[in-house]
């Protein structure tokens, strides 16, 4: 489902002096689908700069990166745009939505924007968030106020709206407890099962057993 | 995945000055491409050339209409580019003082690009008007009311709905939150967000507000001196900017 | 003071004026409802008082004309007497009051209750001949919009009609499309006498002197008065009857007849009023 070929990555300041740095080289892997892959190493060797350019997020000036056989480097923007839309989830470690959208709404974004009615979307989006543990008092309210674990949650719910063919996962489990984490690691072996390819960087060991077929350590990338 | 505006090589210079610099940008039907860049970069220009309020002095702008013809903008007869002007497409101004008629209700502003394309029964003019009223989040309590009693936030959504009641297919909008509190900002930035996706609407947005960028536009367009730098999907550009400029751009953005 | 009635040409103006208002008036004749530009002369007297339909008769009057003024239907108000003092004085011509025996018929405010012929000449005074004046202040884009019959906005102005008042409460120059084309202002008559507009078999000429323009409707020619499907125009007066003469067909006027408020209905066209009571 994803192959990863020769990829590095620079990034340039032009602003500063001495502003390039070389964060990745000769990035090759591949991850299956119905299969849980995981992105090891330490902080700072490029785990998630990785994930981001998958996502598109950053910009990859060299290599190849294949999503259901397709070049992601060869596509124009808006071709990338109907991409993530169709087949590839993201839950970043950060939630950043605008404000005063209510929680629910923003749980029915993904489906609404692949023309799914506003009734199932709306039972798609309830039943997450009641699996999520988050409290229906909040569902009206917009998540920016909510505590650390809760917007975790939010951004899950918006990952994990969708089947998607890609799933790729920052760090979702951070900062949830016992029973929220087992949840999610039950939602996660759900999409394998679906056949969704995850790749997802989880410092948690119990989680990477419990869920992850392999580990990539991405330190063997690292340009330094 | 269609086109629905194609521009080439667009030339706008006033006096010495490029205000546009060869610019080509091309709209996909339900994408919102975002022009950025600082006052002075030639956004605004660029936006007028392409919806026809400013003429280029070089450059090719084709459009596709309702009826899946290419239209060539710049040699479109008047009376069709005006038409087009309260059908097909809508332009959303900074200041809703330039696209409202404060001297005429809430009412007859909904209202007056149906008149336009022909509706003569005063019930179903107003039955729409209160329907776009409330769809904009206006109580239908304030049809009758003159714009100039409204507050800015409401005279904004007001000039929204007057200008989707005839569905149109492409919005240009020139800073639609420019002038706005904050706490509206957000409220019609989703406002504007819903309608897009309910209508499947093609829109060009220009903001110098990259926060407002980020949260609007599929595709991001950034532009300084007349020229484009940098463009890209919205969240690329933003976390990772290639060119000089959009560093210190997006460098540059005070948080809170 | 020299002695003037020779120091004129006839009816005032010059020849070259006159020939200047008739090539606008042929040119409006051809394009009805379409506001010709023209080069208005001083008149002596102010403006308001009708000096674009002074030059519009005085480039039509002849010799042989018999010469009617009327003012809110009557000829004997001030506006009507001194202009027809006026003509008088400059051209000789025979005036009257008799709306029939009338070749050319100069009017503020009214049309005369009695049908018009093809041999007579309905001249309107028009303060303001712009009808999207009041929804769009800029003349360069009026003009375009009745080139390009861009319309809408006048229905505007009769939504928010109905929406403040209930009803198109527009009473006087209530706006018309003439020949199924230019929406034209047809100067400040009451909507009732817009009827009479359509299909007249008189050629009306419009004179507005401070705006300079001249526009017409020629004799036979369609002329609707705006309105909505759900409210459709009415052609509105008074219900009430003449009490001078009994009419209860004509447009009346209501008039304060003492200090304590006692007010009285009359025929508006004196003309008329005299010819049923007798």
């Amino acid at each position: 489902m994803l192959e990863v070929k020769n990829v590095a990555k620079s990034f340039n300041l032009k602003n500063l002096d001495k502003g390039k740095f070389s964060v990745i080289r000769d990035a090759c892997f591949n991850v299956n689908s119905g299969e849980c892959v995981a992105l090891i190493g330490n902080s700072g060797c490029g785990k998630s700069t990785l994930m981001r350019m998958i996502y598109g997020n950053y910009v990859c000036a060299e290599g190849e990166i294949y999503i259901d056989k397709e070049n992601i480097l060869d596509l124009k923007a808006i071709e990338m745009s109907i991409l993530r839309k169709q087949k590839m989830g993201y839950v970043s470690q950060f939630l950043r939505v605008l404000p005063r959208v209510s929680t629910i709404d923003l749980v029915m974004e993904p489906l609404l924007d692949q023309f799914e009615s506003r009734a199932r979307a709306k039972d798609i989006a309830e039943t997450l968030l009641s699996r999520l543990n988050l409290s229906s008092q909040l569902w009206h309210l917009s998540p920016l106020t909510f505590s650390g674990g809760e917007q975790q949650r939010v951004n899950i719910a918006i990952g994990f709206s969708k089947d998607y063919k890609l799933l790729l996962l920052d760090e979702p489990t951070a900062s949830l407890d016992r029973e929220n984490k087992k949840i999610v690691m039950d939602m996660i072996s759900e999409k394998k099962e679906k056949g969704s390819a995850i790749l997802g960087i989880f410092h948690d060991k119990e989680v990477r057993d419990k869920v992850c077929d392999r580990e990539i350590d991405v330190s063997n990338f690292s340009a330094s | 995945m269609e086109q629905i505006l194609k521009a080439k090589a667009i030339n706008k210079k006033f006096g010495d000055v490029y205000a546009c610099n060869n610019l080509s940008i091309e709209l996909y039907t339900g994408e919102v491409v975002g022009i950025v860049g600082e006052s002075g970069s030639g956004k605004s220009t660029l936006l007028n050339c392409l919806s026809g309020s400013l003429v280029p002095d070089g450059g090719n702008i084709t459009y596709l209409d309702r009826d899946n013809n290419w239209l060539d903008l710049l040699s479109l007869p008047e009376p069709r580019k005006r038409n087009l002007l309260r059908t097909e497409w809508a332009f959303v101004h900074q200041n809703p003082r330039d696209g409202l008629r404060m001297a005429v209700s809430a009412g007859g502003n909904i209202g007056e690009r149906l008149m336009a394309i022909g509706y003569r029964n005063y019930s179903q003019i107003r039955a729409e008007a209160t329907e776009w009223i409330e769809k904009v989040e206006i109580d239908a309590i304030r049809l009758d009311d003159k714009p100039s009693i409204f507050s800015g936030g409401m005279q904004q959504r007001l000039q929204i709905a007057k200008n989707l009641i005839t569905k149109p297919r492409l919005i240009f909008m020139d800073e639609p939150t420019g002038g706005l509190d904050v706490s509206v900002q957000a409220r019609l930035l989703d406002l504007i967000r819903s309608l897009v996706r309910e209508l499947g609407l093609s829109v060009i947005i220009v903001t110098h507000d990259l926060a407002v960028a980020r949260f609007m536009a599929n595709r991001l367009i950034v532009m300084k001196n007349g020229k484009i730098v940098e463009t890209g999907l919205t969240d690329q550009v933003l976390d990772d900017p290639q060119h000089s400029y959009t560093q210190l751009l997006v460098s540059s953005i005070l948080k809170v | 003071m020299s002695n003037s009635e020779e120091d004129f040409n006839f009816a005032y103006l010059d020849e070259q004026t006159k020939r200047m208002i008739r090539r606008a008036l042929i040119k409006a004749i051809c394009i009805p409802g379409y506001q010709v530009p023209f080069a208005s002369r001083e008149m002596p007297m102010p403006y308001g008082w009708g000096t674009g339909g002074v030059q519009v008769t005085a480039a039509c009057l002849q010799e042989t004309d018999v010469l009617k003024v009327i003012d809110q239907g009557s000829d004997d108000t001030t506006n009507a007497v001194s202009i027809r003092k006026f003509f008088e004085r400059v051209t000789g011509v025979k005036t009257t009051e008799n709306t029939g025996k009338a070749s050319v018929i100069q009017t503020r405010h009214r049309i005369p209750e009695q049908v018009l012929s093809e041999d007579q000449i309905l001249v309107y005074q028009v303060p303001i001949p712009e009808p999207l004046r009041f929804l769009e202040p800029r003349e360069t884009e009026t003009r375009v919009m009745h080139a390009l019959e861009e319309y809408g906005l006048m229905h505007v102005k009769l939504y928010e009609d109905i929406s403040i008042n209930g009803e198109i409460s527009t009473a006087y120059a209530y706006p018309v499309k003439v020949n199924d084309r230019y929406i034209m202002d047809p100067s400040p008559t009451p909507k009732f006498d817009n009827p009479k507009m359509n299909f007249c078999s008189a050629i009306q000429l419009f004179g507005a002197g401070r705006e300079q323009r001249i526009y017409a409707v020629p004799p036979y020619t369609k002329v609707i008065s705006l309105d909505f499907e759900d409210y459709p125009f009415e052609a509105s007066r008074a219900e009430k009857t003449c009490e001078i003469c009994g009419a209860t067909n004509t447009y009346l006027d209501e008039v304060v007849i003492d200090d304590k408020g006692t007010r009285m209905f009359s025929c508006s066209d004196s003309d008329y009023c005299n010819s049923q009571k007798s």
